[in-house]
């Protein structure tokens, strides 16, 4: 297994994690490491496990063993509304924008945890689309718009890790590029992401390392740096 | 005009007034079913049991601890609406994962056992529960008298629909409990504890119905069978208005209230079955309710 290297402490720290939905064995022991301040993806085929990684960190699927610390903490075992409380952001994939919420309440919906989010003001810049569009129904909006929307209310919270699952999917290439500009500006504030994708070409342009996922586990670790050399390692992991 | 229709002004507004009141109380109660069925997905049988329970819990403050009536009005809904916490907590939260019919089952068997207990300890002649001195009394507002306690039920209960259906739609608590009738999953995944406020949401229904029951008191008696002949047209104006519309089932209750009073008028004959007949034809125009959205 590799190892995340490097001296910094973990912020999020997964050991052997095995995941339950009902019956059905999802999660097969997943390893790996979050330092403070990196983007890391998860990279994998369909039904590999990734966004099962992401809702187990979020305690939505309850059935779970292993270890998962966040900055020293286990989060097996502790309340589900408390682990967002300790600064971790979802946003989900297909994005969970409510119908009956406008874009104002849609944004302004999930509590602020901690001290240190941005202000509605620094989220419009960084997101121009949304401006204006407050008293909108939240899925009047378009994918894209969404998929901001989606983000954005993340960022109010003081949350410090965020999990994005799928950001880019059925998005057009200009809508891609522009939440590639977005992610970037979250790192550049010091963010860290975790990122889940099947488009690998875009995770490259804003990840740290890749971990490579199959069957429910974690089989390899590529750092961004490394991703020319191993080029057909990953075709053959994603089936590309 | 009313001359002409062989219909004096005094039995019009005096059956329109009728219809207010019956349409505050189909408001009062619908609105509470509304509210637990948009956020816990069940259909509360037990509501009108519990509407009869707020009655008599306000009886029993009344003439046993010789509360007065404030404080029997102030205190029945937080009673009821405790109770309803505790059958939320200790048995309806148990079946959200089967199907809603098991949510149906569960509340209709607690009506009956409800009623039934109450049958058993007082029978069915009905306690009369005094209108306050304060609101004793009545206006003559020219065209009809209005009596001081049914102005006072009237208005109550608009202040308290509406306030509700500010509290739902235009609050941040509010935008918790649509965003959470939509994908609570989601919402316990920002951070807010689901559980407790599908608890708490259920305790306000039932606390609706407990208001209703108090301030019912007084007009029709207390009685352990009161519920059980509302409840059956306060389900059809659940149903005219769209299951769990906030707006549609205050407006609908007050509307069709109105109605039934005018058919009083009009066509008395009629007047015990206009509501099943609009629903009927509802039900076929628009089969979500006038205020429903499709699922």
């Amino acid at each position: 297994m590799p190892d995340a290297g490097g001296t910094k402490t973990a912020m999020l720290e997964i050991r052997d994690l095995q995941a339950w939905y009902g019956e059905s064995h999802v999660l097969h022991g997943v390893n790996l490491d979050i330092r403070q301040g990196e983007v890391v993806t998860l990279l994998g085929r369909n039904g590999a496990g990734k966004t099962s990684t992401m809702r187990s960190i979020m305690g939505i699927i309850p059935k779970r063993t292993g270890t998962i610390r966040f900055e020293g903490k286990e989060l097996i075992g502790m309340a589900q509304h408390r682990i967002p409380r300790l600064g971790i952001g979802y946003v989900p994939e297909e994005r969970g924008i409510f119908s009956s919420l406008s874009v104002d309440e849609n944004l302004m919906l999930p509590p602020v945890i901690r001290s240190g989010g941005m202000t509605v003001q620094q989220i419009y810049e960084l997101f121009p689309n949304l401006k204006g569009r407050g008293s909108t129904q939240g899925t009047r909006l378009s994918g894209g718009e969404q998929q901001m929307l989606a983000i954005a209310r993340i960022l109010r919270t003081g949350a410090n890790l965020i999990l994005l699952d799928e950001p880019t999917e059925g998005l057009a290439p200009v809508i891609i590029e522009q939440i590639g500009v977005a992610v970037r500006a979250l790192k550049q504030r010091g963010f860290t992401i975790l990122l889940v994708e099947q488009n690998f070409r875009f995770a490259s342009t804003i990840a740290d390392r890749h971990y490579v996922m199959e069957e429910g586990h974690i089989v390899d670790m590529i750092p961004n740096d490394q991703l020319a050399q191993n080029m057909d390692k990953l075709h053959s992991y994603l089936g590309v | 005009m009313f001359e002409m229709l062989g219909i004096p002004p005094q039995v019009l507004f005096g059956q329109l007034l009728l219809g207010l009141i019956n349409g505050s109380f189909y408001a009062l109660l619908s609105l509470g079913l509304a509210v637990i069925f948009g956020m816990l997905n069940v259909i509360n049988f037990a509501h009108g049991a519990l509407y009869m329970v707020g009655a008599f819990v306000a009886w029993l403050l009344l003439t046993q601890l010789g509360l007065g009536y404030w404080w029997a009005f102030a205190l029945t809904p937080f009673i009821v609406g405790a109770f309803g916490i505790l059958l939320e907590k200790t048995m309806l939260s148990r079946l959200y994962k089967l199907d809603h019919l098991y949510g149906l089952l569960l509340t209709f068997g607690l009506a009956l056992i409800l009623e039934g207990l109450f049958r058993h300890q007082y029978g069915v002649s009905g306690q009369p529960y005094p209108v306050p001195p304060s609101l004793s009394g009545g206006q003559n507002l020219g065209f009809m008298f209005l009596p001081n306690y049914r102005g006072w039920v009237i208005a109550c209960s608009l202040v308290v629909c509406f306030g509700t259906w500010f509290a739902i739609e235009r609050t941040r608590l509010g935008a918790y409990l649509r965003a959470a009738t939509e994908n609570p999953v989601l919402v316990q995944a920002f951070g807010i504890n689901v559980p407790v406020m599908v608890s708490l949401t259920y305790g306000f229904g039932v606390a609706l119905a407990g208001l209703a029951g108090v301030l019912a008191a007084p007009i029709y008696q207390v009685n352990p069978l009161m519920g059980s002949n509302l409840i059956i047209i306060v389900f059809a104006v659940v149903v005219i208005g769209g299951m769990g519309s906030i707006l549609g089932a205050i407006l609908t209750g007050i509307g069709l209230g109105l109605l039934e009073g005018l058919t009083k008028v009009f066509y008395p004959e009629a007047s015990n079955i206009v509501v099943f007949v609009v629903m009927a034809i509802v039900l076929m125009i628009k089969p979500a309710g006038l205020f429903g959205r499709e699922r």
